[in-house]
């Protein structure tokens, strides 16, 4: 597994195993920060970073740390981590910081972070780890982008807060509401999962 | 927001149904997908996420309050906050251990998976942003719990009868299951007419 070329461990981590569609992980954010395209690419960035930094120095530590305190000092290293990200949320963009409240917070519970940790820091090599985190942390920002774009394209008529729709158009207001978030995320992990049943089957019948 | 004024109670009600912790603020939602299969695991989790809710709500409080301002430490609060409720679960399964074995055999198995149940900590990070005051801290912990165990208490009820049902075969299971959850958020939409503290 640690010698896995670029290529596959990107188009791995991105879609065949994508964290929030086919894992179901780190759902909370995914539905909770998506209403705005905006929020959602700062959220994503904010993840991917706290995942590739935190696999990585736990990738360095992995021979160091005693198997029973594991847990302990992964939820440590993430939680400097996430404090990183949060400080300097705070500082370069306030409102957007605002906007995403407690959410930025809860990176260090986001089961993405732990679940990379676990799975694959704790046996591969550095180098491979990061990558690993990174593209783990993409993958998750391309759902939560794609969420958002639905949701603010219908709710606001608008991407990343330019106005797209034509003024004549009424917005959705259950788009920018909670069921929307389950509806659309509902409706990927479908879709997905059909495609991935279909080819399977056209596999099984050769 | 001033949060001070509100009556401590309407807060409680209102992380039951309003502001609840899974259909307005989607926090706990990992063990909400995963373990909501069953009925009978799903109430044992419940109840589990409500002991310790409510406990931690309170004890970060106090810490927050009387360790962390004073200290002026406010840039470490996360890494505290998550090392208080590690702690916390340990020693209230250790408790239990001692002194409710029944309630130990029933709850153990959750009582790690909580710890990094984004729900405890998100509704600390809730309390400590809206700076709400100790009882209403708790009452919001208390009722953020009941909350979460009513949903996914709900939605195991719902999964356990339509298991059988006839589907698209890429349906079953987390698709269909979040299809659910989104019905039920817009069915609690029902409720914010009667307070709204969000």
């Amino acid at each position: 597994m640690a010698k896995e070329k670029l290529p596959a461990l990107a188009k791995r981590s991105l879609f065949d195993e994508n964290q929030v569609l086919r894992q179901i992980l780190g759902i909370c954010s995914a539905l909770a920060v998506t209403n705005l395209m905006t929020n959602s690419l700062v959220m994503g960035l904010g993840v991917t970073f706290a995942t590739a930094l935190s696999t990585f120095t736990l990738s360095l530590m992995r021979n160091l740390i005693p198997q029973r305190v594991r847990m302990l000092v992964q939820t440590l290293v993430i939680a400097a981590y996430v404090i990183l990200v949060d400080l300097a949320l705070r500082a370069f963009v306030p409102e957007i910081s605002k906007a995403l409240g407690p959410y930025v917070g809860l990176i260090i519970t986001n089961c993405i972070v732990m679940g990379r940790a676990e799975a694959y820091a704790q046996k591969n090599p550095p180098i491979p780890a990061l990558l690993d985190g990174l593209f783990s942390g993409l993958g998750y920002t391309l759902v939560i982008l794609a969420v958002a774009f639905i949701r603010e394209l219908l709710g606001f008529g608008t991407v990343f807060n330019y106005r797209v729709m034509p003024e004549s158009f009424e917005p959705w207001t259950i788009m920018i509401m909670p069921p929307a978030a389950f509806f659309i995320i509902g409706s990927m992990i479908w879709f997905l999962n059909a495609r991935k049943l279909r080819r399977e089957a056209e596999k099984g019948g050769k | 927001m001033d949060y001070s004024p509100i009556n401590p109670w309407v807060i409680f009600f209102a992380s039951i149904l309003t502001s609840n912790m899974i259909f307005a603020n989607f926090l706990g939602m990992c063990s909400f997908i995963s373990v909501s299969g069953e009925y009978k695991t799903a109430s044992g989790l419940g109840k589990a996420v409500t002991m310790v809710l409510a406990i931690t709500s309170g004890v970060n409080w106090l810490i927050y309050h009387y360790i962390i301002l004073p200290l002026d430490i406010v840039y470490l609060r996360n890494i505290v906050f998550i090392m208080v409720i590690a702690a916390l679960v340990q020693i209230l399964e250790l408790f239990l251990d001692r002194y409710a074995p029944d309630l130990h055999a029933k709850l153990g198995i959750f009582l790690p998976l909580i710890t990094v149940n984004c729900a405890i900590l998100g509704a600390t990070l809730f309390m400590v942003i809206r700076n709400y005051s100790f009882l209403q801290a708790i009452l919001f912990g208390l009722g953020s719990g009941l909350g979460w165990w009513l949903a996914i208490v709900m939605l195991a009820a719902i999964r356990e009868k339509i298991a059988k049902a006839k589907m698209p075969p890429g349906l079953q299971g987390p698709a269909i299951t979040f299809i659910i959850t989104g019905i039920m958020a817009m069915a609690f939409i029902g409720f914010s007419g009667i307070f709204q503290v969000q």
